[in-house]
Formats: C-alpha cells, structure tokens, sequence
C-alpha cells in the first residue's frame, strides 16, 4: 500500500491574516515585523505586494522601508495567528486524525489507508485548499506526495493556493534539478559545505556517493541523501504547533576532549549562550535545565534539575549545568563531548515571582546586557563579542554556536522509529 | 465597540439562544442607537471570512425586517456586515 501524505502551507501566513482583518491594507505593500518600536524589529512575513519590491523574511525594518517607503508596518498579533492555525488544523482533522504541526502555518496531514491513492490525495488536497480559501479567507499551499520531504517539497514549487503533486514515477524529472537548498533541513551552511563539493542540485545530492555524503555531514549527510532519493519513511504524528516546541538544547563535541572542570565551564558557557539566545528568540523562559556528557568511552548519561525561576538568561543555565557537572560527572573527566538542554518552557511575559531578597534589580541588569549581546550579535556577527571564560581557549573562541546545525524536536523526534544509519 | 483595525466595524450587543447542542441562534441585535432588532429568520450558517469588515468566524446569514444580512459571531464577539 503506497503513502500518501499531504503538506499544506498557509502562504504569507502572518500578512495573509492581517490583510484578512483589515480590509484598507489589503492592496499595499504590509509586512509583519517584531516590534516595530524597537530598533532592531524584523520582517516576520510579507504579503504578495510587498515581495514585488524585494522585501525578505529577517531583514531589518529600515531596510525594507528603503526599498519600499509605503511598506504599511503592522506588529504581530500571536493569539490571532495561533487562533486561525487551529482552525485550519480543524479543516484537516476532518480528513484524517494525522495531522503534524510544523510550525504555526504549517501541517503534514497522513492520509495513507486502504484504498487511498495519490489520485484521491489529490483531490482531497484540491477541496482542502477551496475549503481554506472559502471558510477561513487565506490561502495555502498543497504538496502531495508519497512522503513527508517532498510532500513539503511540492507545497513550495507553486504558490499561492495551488496543489502540486509528486508522484513516485515522476519525481526524478520534478524534484532532482532544483537547487539543493530547497530540500528540507539543508540549510546555509549546508549548503555551502555541499556546493564547496560541486553538489548544487537535489539530484546531484541523490547520487552523491554514500561514504562522500558521510565524510563531508557526517550522520546528516547519510539522512539528507536518503531524503533526496524519496527514501524518508518518517510517520505523520499527531502534533499540534505548541507541542512541538517542548524544549531546546544544543549540544557539541570540542575541538578536543574535555579534561579540567574550566574546559567544562569553558563550554557550559559556549552551549548555554545559545540556548538563551534562542529562547529569547522564541519567547520562552526555561524551568528546567538538563545535561547530558559522554565520557571517552563512549558512555551517555544525564541528569537534571528544576530552577528556582524560569530563565533565560546565558550565566543562569551555564552555573546550573556547571553545578550539576561539579556533582555528578566530574569523576568521569576527560569527557568527549557535552550537551545542554532546557524544558519546561514557560512564555516569557508570564507572571514572576518576585524574590524577598531583593535581588531582582540585579536580574533585570543582567537580561538587560544579554538583550544588548544580542542586539552587537544581531548587527556585526556572533564573533564580535565574546566572554572571557571562552577566550582562554582560542579553539573554543573560534565556535560559531549559531552555525551549527540544531534540528528542532518535532521533525527528528528519537520515538519515530526511522532509521537512517549506513546499511550495513 | 469599535474594532482596532478597522473602524467601521463595530461590535454588537446580542441575544442568542443557546442550544444544548452548543450552536448559538441569534435572536435580536441591540445597536447603539434605537431599539433592539429582531431576527426574523436564519437561513445559513457556516465558517466564512467576512470581506467588507475584515475578520472571520461563524456567519449566521439572517433575514431581518425582510433584508438578508450577515451577522459573524469571531471568537464570542459579534458584528454585522451589509
């Protein structure tokens, strides 16, 4: 029994609903944009009109004024947004109890069951876009295949609210001459490890040799060229959008083998700095903080503890991890390598508990200076400020944590029982 | 109540009646100014965007003193268009 599994993308989701709300903007240039007082907010999303003028996703507000003047700025209005994605997912539920979150504007809907054939995926994808654009008054875009990497694929090659479908017989000719970039969790620096490689197409991926593919990614390379070749056999869950931001973590293994309790502060204050910085990214405050080591002998083992306030904040998550280092695993140096990880994620304007000893002066000073790091980050490079504890080691200054490739849960959860290490 | 994005929509008071079922019917509707307005009848109801106020939601299309008209209850509040 073949697959069928649809992808379906909201086009334009944030300025799509926008527009919807407010009909005197529908005909100009809009753009979504993170706080639109502070210097440094961003384009979340643009509409159709806006995109005509070359406005992108993550450029700064007084960019995309300067290529278009008469951009109308509106700020993000979360509560609506996550309102309309269940509403959507409540379209999708009608079909099939599958339907996996990616993101607020995104979903995988399952439909593979007995006599169920891409034919009918199509036209169940047809009447779920006629649905959206009648009931809801936006737009998506359907990608129908016989797995989730092109099904996702297909939803991006025709926009907007249009049906593209991948078929096993003709995805060679559709899929393998597009730029390798496209392909999911490719990223930039994916990327341009792969086109340093002369790989520049999703065919040239497919066909790279398999020992190649693992030299240049490692395990990822092995995952990417199966993705490339139509080999994902990953299930559709069931997931709704806040479900699968459940923590976030990053974890590396050092240019060399950790062998004091500094080169362990060394990176607990490396792997913290972006695990905060990606919290305050995403709103969130952590509860929790875990960690995870393996020794040279290969051996995993893990331990966590709850913080006496949710955090976000670079120096709390690192003396936490250190803390737990100090207690647990300090005995089984040198360690390989390390991992920190932060759950219990609560939004970060929820209520706080005030402290009796008066110390939140100092708290808010130090958010207060991590906000600035970001914003020194946010304009000249990671590289452009760094503390002192990670200077001491210059191959450790020299780790760019941003640029490493972190894969959020949702996707590459361990549960979903797929596979994809060298055949043996 | 005027709406934060478009003020020409405005927000009504309304008296519904709730079904065991959990649909609502719309009963009357209290403008600001004038007395209340009875719904006669309603004649669909369905999840449509409303294009001429902006917004969504269910929309009741009602018939009152002989006019169809489209009543959209978006998230509990209520408002008219046509």
């Amino acid at each position: 029994m073949g697959r069928v599994i649809l992808h379906s993308d909201a086009n334009s989701y944030y300025a799509s609903v926008e527009c919807l709300y407010t009909p005197s903007i529908r005909e100009k240039p809009v753009a979504v944009c993170g706080d639109p007082e502070a210097r440094h907010g961003i384009v979340l999303t643009k509409n159709q009109i806006a995109k005509k003028f070359g406005i992108q996703t993550g450029e700064a507000i007084w960019q995309a004024k300067q290529k278009c003047p008469s951009l109308v700025v509106v700020p993000p209005d979360y509560d609506l947004y996550v309102h309309f994605s269940e509403k959507m997912r409540a379209i999708y539920a009608q079909y099939t109890d599958r339907v996996e979150a990616f993101g607020l504007d995104e979903n995988w809907i399952g439909l593979t069951q007995p006599g169920m054939d891409i034919r009918e995926g199509t036209r169940i994808a047809h009447e779920i876009r006629s649905r959206v654009r009648e009931e809801l008054g936006i737009t998506v875009s359907v990608g129908v295949s016989f797995n989730k990497v092109f099904a996702k694929l297909g939803s991006d090659m025709k926009k907007p609210d249009a049906v593209t479908v991948i078929g096993e017989d003709g995805y060679r000719e559709k899929i393998w001459p597009l730029p390798v970039s496209e392909l999911l969790y490719v990223g930039p620096q994916t990327t341009k490890k792969l086109m340093k490689a002369n790989v520049n197409t999703i065919g040239q991926l497919a066909n790279m040799d398999l020992t190649a593919a693992e030299g240049l990614l490692g395990k990822n390379g092995v995952m990417l060229k199966a993705f490339a070749m139509g080999l994902d056999e990953s299930p559709v869950m069931k997931m709704t959008a806040t479900e699968a931001v459940k923590s976030v973590g990053n974890s590396t293994t050092p240019p060399h083998d950790l062998e004091s309790d500094e080169d362990v502060k060394r990176l607990c204050y490396l792997l913290s700095e972006s695990i905060a910085r990606r919290l305050r990214a995403q709103g969130f405050r952590a509860g929790v903080v875990s960690i995870s080591v393996r020794d040279v002998n290969l051996t995993t083992n893990g331990c966590q503890r709850k913080l006496g306030d949710a955090t976000s904040n670079t120096g709390e998550i690192a003396r936490m991890a250190y803390a737990l280092y100090m207690e647990r695993y300090r005995a089984r140096l040198p360690l390989r390598s390390m991992g920190i990880s932060c759950g219990s994620l609560v939004p970060e304007d929820a209520p706080v508990q005030l402290s009796m000893l008066g110390d939140d002066a100092a708290r808010e000073r130090r958010d207060a200076l991590e906000r600035t790091l970001d914003s020194l980050r946010y304009r000249f490079g990671h590289q452009v400020i760094q503390r002192a504890v990670v200077l001491a080691d210059r191959q450790y200054a020299a780790i760019d944590p941003t640029t490493q490739t972190i894969h959020p849960v949702a996707f590459l959860r361990e549960d979903r029982g797929v596979n994809y290490a060298r055949p043996s | 109540m005027q709406d934060r994005r478009n003020p020409l929509k405005e927000y009504l008071r309304v008296r519904v009646d709730c079904e065991p079922d959990g649909r609502m019917i719309p009963l009357a509707i209290y403008p600001d100014e004038g007395g209340p307005e009875v719904i006669d009848k309603v004649l669909d109801v369905r999840e449509a965007p409303s294009l001429k106020m902006g917004g969504q939601g269910v929309r009741y299309t009602c018939r009152m003193r002989g006019q169809e008209i489209y009543l959209f209850c978006d998230r509990g509040q209520w408002f008219m268009e046509g």
